[in-house]
This record gives C-alpha cells, sequence and structure tokens, in this order.
C-alpha cells in the first residue's frame, strides 16, 4: 500500500508525513511534486503541513493551482481517500474539497500547543482505528474553522481545549461523501512517544489503511 | 560619491588603501572596500583576541573560517552549527531585523551542505516592568523569530531572554542555527578551479540593506534610527525554503565545487571570501546580476544585502544541470562570472559592467590587509552599571523572596514566547522547550545531540572573565542534565564600544575566561561571531559572551528532564556548591548594582561534578536532572516542581544561601533511594511527593501558588493567548 504525500514550494511536513505512514506495516510514502500532475498509484493523498506558497496571499489560495491539485480533485471525486493536514487542511478547503475556511487565530499569533482531541465520529475511514481522544500538537497562525452551514465534524478539541477559536471546537471535518477529512492539529507529529508526547497520531493513518484494506478485500458494489 | 570617512573608514585606514592600491580608489572600490574593512567584516578590534580560544579537539571536522563549525557525531554524520547577532538592525526594525536574522544564520549552515535541523535564540532586551519599547521590542523580535523560523520549517527548540535596563537602547539578537549532513556533503567556501562560473542563486538584488555591515553594525547607535530603517533588510522565508532545498539537492547531486551564503557585504564580502580561501581571482559582471531596480550603479549591486542569495562556483560543463535543478524548485540562478588566475600569486577582484572593468582591487586588500588594531585594555576603578531599582524588600520572607523571583521577568515562565514557536518540524525533537535542561535531537543513527545557549551579561559585569568562564560552565551544565557530552562551542561576543578602555578590558577578560573553560572542559571552539558598538549614548550594553554547545548522548530514550517524575524519589544536590549574591538575581531584586566577586570555583571537582551527572542520566539513575543556575537553589527546586507537576520537601545543607549563585557548579537530581542513597558525590535533601514545596524552616508554598507566580511578568507583557493556559 502506498500512501502519496504532496509537497508545493514551502511545505514543511512532508518528511514527517511519510515518516508517519512509514511506521505503519505494509505502508510506504512517496513524496508527489507539485509539478506533477501523475499520482504514481498511491492508494491515498495526504497534504500536509507547512507554508505553500509562503501563505502571502492567503494560506492555501495558491497551492490549489498546483497541477498536482487537479489530479487530487479527481482522486476525492472517484472516491479516493485525502487527508489535509493544517496548511492541507487549509488548500482542501481553497479548493473546495472540504466546506468552510480557516480564519486567523484571535490572537493573530502563531501557537504551538499539544491539545486532546475528542473523536466525534468513530467509524469513518480516519478514525476506525482511534481511541476516543487523542493528544496531538497544533501549530499555527490561521487555524479558526468556521463554516455558515453544517459539516460532517470528525474531530473536536476535548472541552477547555480549544486552542484558536474554532466554532463549535471544531478541530477536523469531512466531505459529505466521507473520504476527504481535513485537520488542524498534527497527527503526524504524535506518532512516537520519543517525540510526539504521544503515539496518539499514528492511529489515524493505521485507521486510514485499515479502511484501504477492508475496501481492497470487500467486492466492488455494482455501480447504480 | 560618499568619501571614506562617510563611509566608516578612518583617515589611517585611507591611507592605508591608499598605500597598498598605489591610487586612489573609484567609487566602486571604495565602497568595497569600506564595507571589508568594517568591524563587523574584518574583526578588526577582535581578531587578535580571538586567536586566544582552543580551537582542536577530536571531534571537529570543520572549524572557524568556514561559514559554520562542524562536529563529528559518529556514523558517518557531522554537525554544523554557529551563533550569530544580528542586534542593530532589530534595534530599528524588530520584525525584519530578527527574521533576517534566523534566516543568515541558517544560510551559513547550509551553505556547508547541512540540512538545519534546530533553532535556539538568545535575546536581550530593556525591562519590560518600565519600558513600553522594550515590550515592543520583544513582541516584535519574537514575531519576527517565529515568523522566519516556522514558515521554512525548521523548529525552535530552545534559548534564553533577560532583560536588564543596559538592553533598553539596544537589544541584543543572537540565533544560533544546527545542521546535520553527511561528511561527504560537507562543502568548502573556497573558490576552486580556474575559469569555473560563478552562479548567483535566489533573490533578485535590491537596494535593500545598503551599508548595513558598516553603518549599522559597526558603529554605536545614537538616535535618529528611524532613519537607518532603509538598511534593514527584509525577510522572505519562503524564497529561503525553495533555496535551501535546492542548494542542498544540488550538493547531494555533486554539481557545486564550493557555496557561501551572501550576509553582510553581500556580494563583495561573499566573493572575496571565497577567492581568498581559494588563493584565486574573481571576475564579477554587474550587467548579469538579476535586480529588483533596474537603475542600481555598480557599487549598489556589489554591496547590496538582499536577503535569499547564494552564489556557488560550478564547473562549466555542469552549469546547465545546475540550471535545470534550480528551475524545478523555482529559484533564480544566473552565472554572473568565473574564477580567474592569480597573477604572482594574488588573485584579483574585478567587477566589470558589460564587460567593461569599473573596479580591481587584491583581493589580499580586501580581505586581509585591513589593519588589526590591538585593544588599550583599562580595568575600570569602579562598576560601570548603576543599581537597578529595588523592586524586592530585603526584609520579605523566604516564600515571598521566591515568589518575587519565580515571577520577575528573568525567571518567569518563557511559555508566552516559545508557544509562538514550532518546535516538533523535522520530527527529532525529543525535549522540547522547558521539558529538559537542553533541547534534545535524535539523529539518524540512533543517537541524539543535545543543544543549549547561555549568557549572563549581569555576572561578567560583575567580573568579566568569570563571568564569561562561567556561561561555558553552564551551557556545559545544561548538556550535562541531558547526559549529553560537550563536542564543540560557538559564541557570539556582545560588547559595547571597543575603542573605550573599559569595554576593551571587558572583551579582553571574557576572552580569556572563555578560552580558560573551554581548556578546563577540552570543548573546542568551532567558529562564532562578534557584535561590538552596542553602546547607545546611555552608555554600553552589559558585556554579553553567548555561548552555544552541542553535546552527544548514545540513547535519546534516557534524554534527561527538568522535573521531578515519581513521588517517593529522593532529591539529591550534586556538586561543590558555593553561593554568593553578588550578580545575583536576588541581589538585583533588591536593587543592588552588578558589582563585587563571583564564586571561586573547584575546576576539578567541576568537571568530575557534570561527569556524574551525565553517566547518572545516561544510566537512568537520576530521573530528573537540573543545574542551579539563577534564583539559586531554592529557585531550582522550585523550577524542577512546576517543570514536574509534582511537589517536594526538602532540607537544605547548614548554612546554605537558598538565593545565592554559583553558575555550572551545581545540581539538584532526583531518582529511587535505593540508587541515589549513600552514593558518592551526592547529598540527600529530601523527596518528592505532594502538591507543595517545603523547604524545613524557609518555606511552604503550594503548587499553585508556585505556578501563579511562575505564569508572572513575560505572559503579561506578552499579553495573554486565546484559549486556556
Amino acid at each position: 500500500m502506498k500512501f502519496g504525500i504532496l509537497r508545493f514550494p514551502g511545505t514543511c511536513d512532508e518528511r514527517d508525513a511519510a515518516g508517519a505512514v512509514g511506521r505503519l506495516d505494509g505502508v510506504e510514502a512517496e513524496i508527489l511534486p507539485h509539478h506533477d500532475r501523475d499520482l504514481r498509484g498511491v492508494d491515498a493523498v495526504i497534504v500536509p503541513g507547512g507554508f505553500s506558497y509562503g501563505d502571502y496571499l492567503r494560506t492555501g489560495a495558491i497551492a490549489r493551482f498546483a497541477p498536482v491539485m487537479e489530479s487530487v480533485t479527481e482522486f476525492a471525486a472517484a472516491g479516493g481517500i485525502v487527508l489535509g493536514i493544517c496548511n492541507g487542511f487549509q488548500i482542501l478547503c481553497e479548493a473546495g474539497l472540504l466546506p468552510g475556511a480557516l480564519l486567523p487565530n484571535p490572537s493573530l499569533r502563531f501557537l504551538f500547543r499539544q491539545v486532546r482531541l475528542s473523536v466525534v465520529d468513530p467509524e469513518c475511514a480516519f478514525t476506525n482505528a482511534c481511541p476516543l481522544t487523542l493528544s496531538v500538537p497544533v501549530k499555527h497562525t490561521t487555524g479558526r474553522y468556521y463554516s455558515p452551514d453544517p459539516v460532517d465534524v470528525v474531530f473536536k478539541y476535548a472541552p477547555g481545549e480549544n486552542p484558536n477559536g474554532s466554532q463549535d471546537d471544531i478541530a477536523g471535518v469531512r466531505n459529505a461523501a466521507g473520504n476527504v477529512l481535513g485537520l488542524m492539529p498534527h497527527p503526524e507529529h504524535a506518532v512516537d512517544p520519543l517525540c510526539g508526547g504521544s503515539a496518539d497520531g499514528l492511529t489515524i493513518f493505521a485507521s486510514i489503511a485499515a479502511h484501504l484494506r477492508a475496501s481492497a478485500s470487500t467486492p466492488a458494489t455494482p455501480a447504480g | 560619491m560618499a568619501t571614506h570617512t562617510e563611509l566608516g573608514l578612518s583617515d589611517h585606514e585611507y591611507a592605508l588603501i591608499l598605500a597598498g592600491l598605489g591610487r586612489e580608489p573609484g567609487p566602486v572600490e571604495l565602497a568595497m572596500l569600506s564595507l571589508m574593512w568594517s568591524e563587523h567584516c574584518a574583526y578588526k578590534h577582535s581578531r587578535r583576541l580571538l586567536g586566544r580560544l582552543p580551537t582542536d579537539g577530536p571531534h571537529v571536522l570543520v572549524g572557524p573560517g568556514e561559514n559554520a563549525g562542524a562536529v563529528d557525531v559518529g556514523g558517518g554524520l557531522a554537525v554544523a552549527f554557529k551563533v550569530e547577532s544580528h542586534n542593530h538592525p532589530s534595534a530599528v526594525e524588530p520584525f525584519q531585523g530578527a527574521a533576517t536574522g534566523v534566516g543568515g544564520i541558517l544560510r551559513d549552515v547550509f551553505a556547508l551542505g547541512a540540512r538545519p535541523i534546530a533553532l535556539l535564540d538568545s535575546l536581550r532586551f530593556g525591562e519590560i516592568a518600565d519600558s513600553a519599547r522594550s515590550r515592543y521590542l520583544l513582541e516584535r523580535a519574537v514575531a519576527g523569530i517565529g515568523h522566519y523560523g516556522n514558515s521554512i520549517g525548521v523548529p525552535t527548540v530552545g534559548g534564553e531572554i533577560y532583560f536588564e535596563a543596559e538592553y533598553e537602547q539596544n537589544c541584543l539578537i543572537n540565533v544560533m542555527a544546527v545542521g546535520l549532513a553527511p561528511h561527504e556533503r560537507l562543502t568548502s567556501s573556497a573558490a576552486v578551479g580556474v575559469s569555473n562560473s560563478l552562479v548567483l542563486l535566489g533573490a533578485l538584488t535590491g537596494r535593500d540593506g545598503i551599508g548595513g555591515a558598516s553603518v549599522l553594525a559597526s558603529a554605536e547607535l545614537s538616535g535618529g534610527e528611524d532613519a537607518k530603517r532603509p538598511t534593514v533588510q527584509i525577510g522572505d522565508p519562503f524564497a529561503e525554503k525553495k533555496l535551501l532545498e535546492c542548494c542542498l539537492e544540488l550538493l547531494d547531486l555533486g554539481l557545486l565545487a564550493s557555496l557561501q551564503d551572501l550576509g553582510a557585504a553581500g556580494l563583495t564580502s561573499a566573493a572575496s571570501e571565497m577567492a581568498a580561501k581559494g588563493g584565486v581571482g574573481i571576475d564579477i559582471d554587474v550587467a548579469s546580476v538579476p535586480l529588483r531596480e533596474t537603475d542600481m550603479e555598480p557599487f549598489e549591486i556589489m554591496v547590496s544585502e538582499s536577503q535569499e542569495r547564494m552564489l556557488c562556483v560550478v564547473e562549466p560543463a555542469r552549469v546547465a544541470a545546475v540550471l535545470e535543478v534550480c528551475e524545478r524548485w523555482e529559484v533564480l540562478a544566473t552565472p554572473i562570472g568565473q574564477v580567474t588566475e592569480p597573477a604572482g600569486g594574488v588573485g584579483a577582484f574585478r567587477v566589470l559592467r558589460h564587460g567593461r572593468v569599473v573596479g580591481e582591487l587584491p583581493v589580499s586588500l580586501l580581505v586581509d590587509d585591513c589593519p588589526r588594531y590591538d585593544l588599550a585594555p583599562e580595568a575600570p576603578p569602579r562598576g560601570l552599571y548603576p543599581a537597578p531599582a529595588r523592586r524586592l524588600d530585603p526584609s520579605a520572607s523566604a516564600g515571598e523572596t521566591l515568589l518575587a523571583l519565580l515571577a520577575c521577568a528573568n525567571l518567569a515562565s518563557r511559555a508566552p514566547v516559545f508557544t509562538q514557536y514550532d518546535p516538533v518540524v523535522g520530527s527529532r525533537t525529543v525535549r522540547r522547550p522547558a521539558e529538559g535542561d537542553s533541547a534534545v535531537l535524535v539523529l539518524d543513527n540512533g543517537a541524539a545531540i543535545a543543544v543549549a545557549i547561555d549568557g549572563n551579561g549581569r555576572r561578567v559585569a560583575v567580573n568579566p572573565r568569570a563571568g564569561a568562564a562561567e556561561a561555558v560552565y553552564e551551557c556545559a551544565a545544561n548538556l550535562a542534565c541531558a547526559g549529553a557530552e560537550p563536542l564543540g562551542l560557538t559564541n557570539c561576543l556582545n560588547f559595547g564600544n571597543p575603542e573605550k578602555p573599559h569595554v576593551a578590558w571587558q572583551l579582553a577578560e571574557a576572552v580569556d575566561g572563555l578560552a580558560g573553560a573551554c581548556e578546563t572542559l577540552g570543548v573546542p571552539v568551532v567558529g562564532g561571531n562578534v557584535s561590538l558598538y552596542n553602546e547607545s549614548p546611555d552608555g554600553p550594553i552589559l558585556p554579553t559572551p553567548v555561548v552555544g554547545m552541542v553535546g552527544l548522548l548514545p540513547d535519546p530514550e534516557r534524554a534527561g528532564r527538568t522535573g521531578f517524575l515519581q513521588a517517593g524519589d529522593v532529591i539529591a544536590l550534586a556538586g561543590r556548591f558555593h553561593p554568593s549574591r553578588d550578580g545575583s538575581e536576588i541581589a538585583k531584586l533588591h536593587g543592588l548594582a552588578p558589582e563585587g566577586e563571583l564564586p571561586t570555583k573547584d575546576l576539578g571537582g567541576l568537571a568530575a561534578t557534570h561527569a556524574l551527572i551525565r553517566d547518572g542520566v545516561r544510566s537512568g539513575v537520576f530521573h530528573s536532572a537540573h543545574d542551579i543556575a539563577e534564583g539559586g537553589i531554592a529557585t531550582a527546586l522550585a523550577e524542577c516542581v512546576l517543570a514536574g507537576g509534582v511537589g517536594a520537601e526538602v532540607t537544605l545543607p547548614d548554612g546554605l544561601d537558598p538565593f545565592g549563585e554559583d553558575l555550572g557548579t551545581a545540581f539538584i537530581v532526583s531518582g529511587p533511594a535505593a540508587q541515589l542513597s549513600g552514593r558518592d558525590g551526592l547529598a540527600v535533601l529530601g523527596t518528592v511527593g505532594r502538591e507543595r514545596l517545603v523547604i524545613a524552616g524557609l518555606l511552604e508554598l503550594d503548587l499553585s501558588e508556585l505556578t501563579a507566580a511562575h505564569v508572572g511578568s513575560l505572559a503579561v507583557a506578552l499579553g495573554e493567548g486565546v484559549g486556556p493556559g
């Protein structure tokens, strides 16, 4: 099984994301550069964190136009699993693959903090192997989630832990079809107790792998 | 055309230029010479002193003279590191000054072929309790450091901040970068290969930062600094991120013969130093340099300090491949000149415009012939610095005193600053800020490095020689607490105007102190930086040598931590600890000037204590280890309680001053009673447990009281972040 990790100019967490999924048995990671439309047959796509194009215009606003995003949009439309983390979440919102938007933190400052997350939707493709609460760091300046419409929430900041004023404590949302998830906290920085404070984040990647294995072993349902 | 005096050259220096050149320099030449002969580039008041520092050691791969130093960490890996100042630009424009300070030191590290894996900062400001300007400088400098470091994806893993009135007009922004490289990727900046191409990489060249090294960095701040804002560069971390990735790929592919970053004095400094190291000449055609503004004069192009640029030497056959890689990374790459044959052993630096020579100088005149001045040191008859305002009544109880210390700006929680930095990107961070006395980063060979940065201007003001040595001992003590053995040291010497005898004395004494301490511990100096003229009409800054150190520990799983871990553990004091109050934090709170004497160290005992701590941490016997630093043993105990979230009950040895200081010599450790009791070199003080700190006969404070005090003044100065703390 192969996870593709996108890399735009200014992406920072692609090695961390590749290292995280590489900890799973039978999963390898491949970096997918922004200028290449070829997704190289990957089974899932991760849009990692960082500051694509410097975030100088608006977070994610330029990256969504990169050639690789055309292929990611097609991949998602065909039901492919896509996980956007932090800047990746912002890019997926800009690309219209997820509802809502990320606004600047009320402090207008970058914030790093280890937070507890509650899993709101424990059965989905991204959480089937997760415990009910996870300890994962956040690190961003633009992480206040906002949506004028109801959304499918997958992760919330645990009570009292909302670091950025996100609406309804929302930390992660999925699309209606359930195959695209955006997450402000960084599960790839919580995969090894040595460095991460916890290894809880690994369960999100393990959930994706389990979901893909289950889908592969289930006979395809006839169209229609 | 500007005169030599306007450009910062003395009449004597100009006479030397006339003699060396045999003619009047042209405008391009004079601009180049004025920068290369500035204090910032030529170290003309410090180079002779720096020769006293020991630079050899078994682990040294790259010593002083290259863009950064490097030490061997085993497994074919090298760690490159250096600390550098960006003080005057930050005093003028703190956000961009601090941001470009980060950008500049990162380029130094990746110029060597190392991928930056960590940043640490050493910051000094005026008293934030009294000064809106200092609160502004703190807030904007921290934001600038975060802006650059976070965006480029290099974690900020540690650092230190102190506040003293002497830094009110002249803040200090020292940044240390640490990088990792396989040995074979370590790259020299020496230009080699006659007729090889010189390729400029990165940003367009603009008018920003023209004369920064001479006008800003090599003169006192004198008021009217607003007019100097245009000489501060603007940082673009996104451009540098691309440049970093591009340069590392070029080196991995073996396409570069040498690589050098462009910093102070821009192309002039980069190219002349590359030529000097390689013993060659260099031609640069300014008409080839891509410009941000089209009407720039040749001298402006040659001295522009536009950020995010690198210069490399490339064999002609490889130029096309270099340009191809750069295009993929969206990095501008332009051949702008070539390496030339030295004539009679002397390389010529020729500046051309459309093929016509507009300046030609011997490389040696630029790099080697600047006069080096002997200082005229003279010990001041009395202390140079006034007494600070009294903030605590000396009759306050021990409990009130400890709470005042924990709340004071120099000891309060640094969380309001550290939470603005990304400490984890890169997935190497084993100890985040405040978790350990050092930052700890895991390496690909399974071992780890510990990194720390230290300095205390108030103690150096008391006694420059002993205070500078203490900074080395304290930094090594922080490494010992992580379980690490020092491999190498970098330093940044921040002082006032060296032409003044008392400042010269501070500088000379401090360098001797550093040299002695490095020899005592067997730690070589692999690089550093000197920042002089840090003074304003109010006087010089406190003499502030800042020491950064890198050490190795074999097992990151056993990296030490500061906080008490487990109720029931025994708490012990290690080290020959002779605390006193001169130059201490408590003396400052009591309104006493930094004068008197620092404790005399038992150097043999000190090295043995560091080894004891290191071994105890590595073997897992010590569950926590923390050096006793500012605020004395009572503060150190409180810090262990705060970091661990668990209390302690102790009895101090008879007659020990709970708030006196003797930096770098002694430690608080904790661990299982069976292993600590009766162990040589340890004096058991008490046990870990409950949610309060009890020091028998002195004080009893709840953990909640300690926490409330420690949140303290930094949070107030920076304003509260949103959400729970």
